[in-house]
């Protein structure tokens, strides 16, 4: 089937790109643009690593075609930290609090946490956990993921 | 686990997109948000030769209640456009304050990355039986707008689902609009249901409309249930137990238990169709004492 001319904002840089209209969201982001940070789990959209934000909202680039994508805004993890010594709030309390261990979930969490915590900077850890009940992760048990999005509630609420 | 080849279309009006789907007919299939087509044209159990993409009709996208702003005039039955975002939907005042039983099922819906996608109108055609707006959509007494090139009809929620994810619709039709027509005063609805973790496909859930006259008698009510059978369950004879009745503890022992002989639920790996009967009883009675309580109180 015959390519698709697309206009794709990326992590603020828009481009031109011609894609097949089967390419998923992901595997665009992956093996188009080499953004391995978006991660791929179960394709069926049940796991969340694949979460990206489009147009600012959580979704799953899995469940997307890339050509849907045409004169969106799409921002990846590529997209949080303004350099590998600067990392974003977020990501630095996944650091400092154990957030991670295998970190191949680590993505679709930031990704899901970021727009949650814009819209309640002050959330109760039930309303954490619930946030990220669509996203799955097989090592921490989510107890470390939570105290790290709580801390960076804390952190970017002093921030503001 | 990568899609088969597809025709891709992106009408960018409605006009088109009927034309488009008057073209192709059963070769193509309709794209709204995707989150349960695109799963299963991953695992290429759906390889549509073309797909009619829904997503950049904004004519298909909105919420209005006739006569809002002139209450006397108002008939004030709600329209939602098809491709509405249920997230759109979980947020916006008109549902919470005119729809409360679809505001209330909104966040049991998959998770907010879904519903950030999934649109009201993708989830009622799909016509999965384990889904809730087709729940809601029956408990409202709702009906859809099918629209072809050169013509559209209206399907009563009740009429619309005629089999395992089968409904009336047509295959140069395209859904286009949900109407809920307005609660009659002293109503109450509640909805609940039980899933494994939150998000999950439920193992049962149920939908009650309740509506009381002064003395607090029952005078119409709706049951209905997910999971429970090929379509959406509406268990008409528990329902009819209740009219005319007060209401009791013994009363809603006797509704819950004649509602879980009336649905049809089936043994999957997740639970065996007699706990599924079980969970559906216990459900019942919950959503009674909650619709009866706010029915009286509305």
């Amino acid at each position: 089937m015959s390519d698709h001319t697309t206009l794709i904002t990326v992590n603020g840089k828009t481009e031109a790109h011609a894609i097949e209209p089967r390419l998923l969201l992901s595997d665009f982001l992956r093996h188009e643009l080499g953004l391995t940070g978006t991660h791929v789990g179960c394709e069926h959209g049940v796991c969340g690593a694949c979460t990206v934000l489009f147009d600012g909202q959580p979704v799953r680039s899995c469940l997307m075609f890339a050509v849907q994508a045409s004169g969106h805004e799409i921002t990846t993890v590529e997209g949080l930290a303004q350099s590998m010594d600067n990392l974003h709030p977020l990501q630095q309390a996944f650091w400092d609090a154990h957030g991670l261990q295998c970190g191949f979930c680590t993505p679709g969490i930031l990704m899901t946490l970021l727009p949650f915590l814009a819209e309640n900077p002050q959330p109760t850890e039930t309303e954490v956990r619930e946030a990220l009940s669509g996203n799955l992760c097989r090592c921490t048990g989510y107890q470390h993921i939570v105290d790290a999005a709580l801390l960076a509630a804390r952190r970017m609420e002093i921030g503001n | 686990m990568k899609p088969a080849p597809f025709e891709y279309i992106a009408p960018t009006s409605l006009a088109e997109a009927l034309t488009a789907v008057h073209k192709h007919g059963s070769d193509a299939s309709l794209l709204a948000g995707g989150q349960s087509l695109v799963p299963v044209m991953n695992f290429r159990l759906a390889q549509p030769a073309a797909l009619i993409d829904l997503n950049n009709i904004p004519e298909l996208d909105y919420v209005r209640r006739e006569g809002n702003g002139q209450p006397e005039a108002a008939s004030g039955h709600l329209h939602i456009g098809s491709m509405t975002r249920q997230r759109t939907l979980e947020r916006h005042p008109l549902i919470a304050q005119y729809a409360p039983l679809l505001h209330e099922a909104m966040p049991y819906i998959a998770h907010p990355q879904i519903r950030n996608r999934g649109t009201i109108g993708g989830s009622l055609a799909h016509a999965d039986p384990a889904a809730e707006l087709p729940v809601i959509l029956l408990a409202l007494d709702g009906r859809v707008q099918l629209q072809k090139s050169g013509g559209a009809r209206w399907v009563h929620g009740r009429d619309f689902y005629t089999d395992l994810f089968t409904t009336a619709r047509a295959e140069d039709e395209i859904l286009t609009e949900i109407e809920l027509p307005p609660l009659p005063p002293r109503t109450g609805v509640a909805f609940t249901e039980i899933a494994r973790r939150h998000g999950d496909y439920a193992l049962s859930g149920v939908a009650a409309v309740v509506t009381v006259d002064e003395r607090g008698i029952c005078t119409a009510v709706r049951l209905v249930y997910l999971n429970a059978g090929d379509t959406p369950i509406s268990a008409t004879q528990a329902a009819a137990l209740l009219v005319g009745q007060a209401a009791s503890e013994e009363l809603f022992t006797a509704v819950a238990h004649t509602a879980q002989q009336e649905i049809a639920p089936t043994d999957d790996i997740h639970a065996t169709a007699k706990y599924k009967r079980h969970l559906a009883q216990v459900l019942t009675m919950r959503v009674l004492q909650q619709a009866f309580t706010r029915a009286v109180s509305a």
